[in-house]
């Protein structure tokens, strides 16, 4: 349970959800994960640190580089943001139900309206 | 109760579809309408829609802003492309988190079906990172009421 705090946190800061969508492409070097942000790349080493604490991304050692994939529980995550997203929409559509109920009588009435005026 | 179903499409597509014990005509007004459209396109529980504009005609602004009680808030803004009514909707819509998303084409279908209408929204995000941005985005509002939730799936 402390791992899925630890990666909720870790998914509510829009850069590291940014970092774990371009690793959803495929491997990364921080360098790369860098380049689309405005920050500097310790600002972006202390984001994967994070990243990597909560256990959403792993680093592997290639030469001098540390390119950083996304696992197994960073996957998890992205399946949870379809979850929630599900969960806002079906949340919306409930309501669309009673607005769409709510509607009906108006209809009947403007029917019946016409009626009388015929 | 399973009426609704998500699912991706190949890279950059999101469909969802859901049934109505409404005719057609009734969902595009839900959908097109100001007044009706604030009543349910909130997501969680706390969120209002205190501005709502929409100019359903092709070209016409959609403009949407959302606020909780404590004083969170955000904006999606759009345009109108197609209207057929009552079948069909097609609009692009960007959300302003504060900077703006990149642009996600919505194509919106009311069928019959039955006493009925089947709706089919097909999102098209410009590439893969953007659609996972757009379900993150999405966290970001649904993110409180959500965490419950979520302890509980896993």
């Amino acid at each position: 349970m402390s791992n899925l705090d630890a990666a909720f946190s870790a998914l509510a800061d829009p850069t590291r959800r940014a970092i774990l969508a371009r690793l959803a492409k495929g491997e990364a070097t921080v360098t790369e994960l860098a380049a689309p942000f405005e920050v500097t790349q310790p600002a972006i080493s202390q984001h994967l640190r994070v990243l990597e604490e909560a256990g959403l991304i792993a680093r592997r050692v290639d030469g001098t580089k540390r390119p950083r994939r996304l696992v197994k529980a960073g996957i998890d995550a992205m399946d949870q943001w379809l979850a929630i997203f599900r969960k806002a929409l079906e949340r919306d559509y409930d309501r669309l139900d009673e607005v769409l109920a709510s509607m009906e009588p108006d209809k009947k009435e403007r029917k019946r309206d016409e009626q009388d005026d015929a | 109760m399973s009426k609704m179903t998500l699912k991706t499409e190949g890279d950059t597509h999101v469909v969802v579809t859901r049934r109505f014990a409404a005719p057609p005509e009734a969902l595009y007004r839900a959908h097109t309408e100001p007044e009706l459209i604030r009543k349910w396109l909130l997501g969680p529980e706390g969120w209002t829609m205190p501005v709502c504009i929409s100019d359903a005609r092709p070209g016409g602004k959609i403009r949407y802003e959302w606020t909780n009680s404590k004083g969170g808030g955000f904006h999606l803004t759009g345009e109108y492309r197609e209207l057929e009514p009552y079948g069909r909707i097609v609009h692009v819509e960007r959300m302003h988190l504060p900077n703006p998303t990149p642009d996600n084409h919505v194509e919106t279908r009311f069928d019959p079906d039955g006493g009925g209408t089947l709706m089919t929204m097909r999102m098209t995000l410009p590439d893969a990172q953007t659609r996972a941005g757009m379900l993150a985005s999405n966290m970001e509002h649904g993110m409180e009421a959500s965490y419950v939730r979520l302890e509980g799936m896993i």
